[in-house]
């Protein structure tokens, strides 16, 4: 059941990935089809979750594996509240590949499968592996914002007469809207690292490179917020977004199998 | 009935001759009440008469007539369209398709009004509404008027994709130029406001501390320097996003202010090449647009052409009708034994064997309508069943 739900889940991912690109040639019924492909894709991988849950006695998504495939659901779902929107379709150009490739990771590591329960009691991973994934994928979607004011910023500097032709959300509301996504996910990864350290001091468990990797993580969102209310905005804050999100994909896959070992 | 189209246009007649034909709407309603069943279209680009009669030669006079005693010598410009021609021209007006830049916004609601005003009757009715619907659905299904046409509304679109809801954005008017109000004025309408208007004589002083208040900065004056240089903007900006419109030339702006962070300076030719850019993508989305006007002019010819064979369908089905109460009529002494139930089943069999003897036939003759054959299947019908005959 888990394998039927994951194929269409992720061509629907791969058809807005497409869908995307050629909007952002020539707009109109590509971006709409894209639009229409992350809404079902993400339909199908919340049933995908759902089978994984209800076959599973607990919290099925503990491992490395599991956790990116739910990371894959919460950026998906993150992104279609601004995504249906006609201005913010050229996130999907950002999110919606990066999200295919993630839940191809994800099953190749066994984490759209059946049977990948953790040792860990279900309280802890719901509110440690919940929060931290919540955290990071807003931050994703800051940085893709982020992106997008880079890209819409280097337009205006090389005065591309195009710029009218395919009009982008406005440099203030890009800036705006990476800043908030990033200080209303802020809170959740602090909490979530909050009750791993407490379970790791609980377990006598070793600091491993994913709690050092997630702190300095951590301390650079932290920055980025501090820095933003020290009057640092625009090209400069987008850099720091981009940083922190480079952070979250190591976090997320390069030191990961070592932690949930 | 015949739909007939008197008019001329930017494409046939200059300015000097368009405005002297051209109509205000209490005019337009004058001449509209005049015609008969008659829409008068009149804007900066356009005075059309839409006429609809049973005599097209006449009443295309009369239209020609009316035209001729505002401008005489508007006649040679004038062209005459009928029936399925007219209906096309007026979809494809509606759509900004014939407008000199296309896909422009207001005719819309210049095509509306001149239906409010004018006296229509059902055939006009069902052409001015689909030629409404057909714009709108243009608009809604292509890109064609979302992109600006003018270097002011361009000026203005910029600073949209710079500071988003232009509300409360504040801009700095250096010099009164033509260009420089229409852009100021552009920049105006979406919500901006002029907090101050300065020429290039302003104190350099003064126009440092104005700019630390401001978000755009609008010049053109006739100034041989730059009125305003790089150090000065830097000094200003305090770290704030700052776009700045020079429609002087000479520039009035320094050419350095581009390569601040956070300053974005745009020229006369920058954003007549964006103009330019935009005309082009309007260009290309005027192909769809014609695709789209296409159908539903095929389908308001569609519905034309069935009035031909409308009055023949009717008169089959009376014709029919009067055959079966006649046949009902005869059988009363059998059928006066049946209960109500029974009665009314055998009412009920005989309708539906009529209608669906007639069905097919009355399909056909509407798909033949479609085509030059659709009075011949009139005739052929009226023939065949004898139709009308009982009148001669």
């Amino acid at each position: 059941m888990a394998e039927f739900l994951f194929w269409p889940a992720l061509l629907l991912y791969g058809e807005a990935a497409v869908g995307y690109f050629g909007d952002a040639r020539r707009p109109g019924v590509a971006g709409r089809a894209a639009t229409w492909g992350v809404r079902l894709g993400w339909l199908v991988q919340t049933a995908l979750l759902g089978v994984q849950a209800a076959r599973e006695d607990g919290f099925p998504w503990g491992t490395w594996a599991g956790s990116l495939n739910l990371f894959v659901w919460l950026v998906v779902g993150a992104y279609l509240i601004w995504g249906c929107r006609g201005a913010y379709r050229l996130l999907g150009l950002v999110v919606m590949p990066l999200a295919a490739a993630l839940l191809i990771v994800a099953r190749a590591g066994g984490g759209t499968a059946i049977g990948t329960r953790s040792h860990y009691s279900n309280l802890f991973l719901v509110l440690h592996v919940g929060l931290v994934l919540v955290a990071f994928a807003g931050f994703t979607l800051a940085a893709a914002l982020s992106a997008l004011y880079l890209w819409q910023e280097r337009r205006l500097k090389r005065r591309a007469p195009t710029i009218l032709r395919r009009p982008a959300p406005s440099l203030a509301t890009l800036d705006r809207v990476a800043a908030r996504t990033a200080a209303f996910s802020l809170p959740p990864l602090t909490l979530g690292i909050a009750v791993g350290i407490e379970q790791l001091v609980q377990r006598g468990d070793r600091v491993d490179a994913i709690v050092v990797a997630t702190f300095v993580t951590w301390a650079v969102w932290v920055a980025y917020l501090v820095l933003r209310l020290t009057g640092w905005s625009g090209r400069r804050a987008a850099y720091v977004a981009l940083a922190g999100f480079v952070l979250v994909i190591l976090v997320r896959l390069a030191f990961p199998v070592t932690h949930f070992a | 009935m015949r739909l007939v189209l008197v008019g001329t246009s930017h494409h046939h007649a200059p300015v000097e001759l368009r405005e002297r034909v051209a109509l205000d709407r209490e005019h337009s309603a004058q001449l509209s009440s005049q015609l008969g069943e008659a829409v008068c279209l009149s804007t900066c680009n356009r005075t059309e008469l839409y006429v609809v009669a049973d005599d097209a030669e006449e009443a295309e006079r009369r239209a020609v007539a009316a035209l001729a005693e505002l401008e005489p010598q508007v006649e040679p410009a004038l062209y005459r369209l009928r029936d399925q021609a007219a209906a096309l021209h007026l979809f494809r007006v509606a759509a900004g398709l014939d407008s000199l830049v296309p896909g422009e916004g207001e005719i819309l609601g210049q095509v509306r009004a001149a239906y409010e005003a004018g006296t229509p009757g059902f055939l006009l009715d069902r052409v001015f509404r689909q030629a409404l619907h057909a714009g709108r659905k243009v608009r809604s299904q292509t890109a064609i008027g979302e992109s600006p046409a003018s270097v002011s509304s361009a000026a203005a679109a910029l600073a949209e994709q710079v500071f988003g809801d232009l509300d409360g954005c504040r801009i700095m008017l250096i010099g009164v130029g033509k260009v420089g109000d229409q852009a100021a004025r552009s920049l105006r309408t979406r919500g901006a406001e002029i907090v101050l208007t300065a020429n290039s004589k302003t104190d350099r002083v003064q126009l440092e501390e104005e700019l630390a208040r401001v978000d755009v900065v609008v010049s053109s004056t006739s100034s041989r320097g730059y009125v305003l240089e790089a150090e000065t903007v830097e000094r200003a900006r305090h770290g704030r996003q700052l776009l700045f419109i020079d429609l002087a030339v000479p520039r009035d702006l320094d050419p350095a202010i581009h390569e601040l962070d956070g300053c974005y300076l745009y020229d006369i030719d920058d954003l007549e090449a964006i103009v330019s850019e935009t005309l082009a993508g309007r260009r290309s989305e005027a192909t769809r647009a014609e695709a789209i006007v296409a159908t539903e002019a095929e389908k308001f010819h569609a519905w034309h052409a069935s009035l031909d064979v409308v009055p023949a369908i009717a008169s089959l089905r009376a014709h029919a009708e009067e055959i079966r109460e006649a046949e009902l009529r005869k059988a009363e002494g059998v059928l006066g034994r049946l209960d109500d139930t029974q009665r009314r089943a055998v009412e009920s069999m005989t309708s539906q064997i009529v209608n669906k003897l007639l069905h097919l036939p009355t399909v056909r003759m509407k798909q033949a309508a479609v085509s030059a054959d659709g009075v011949i299947y009139a005739e052929a019908v009226r023939h065949l069943f004898g139709l009308g005959e009982d009148e001669r």
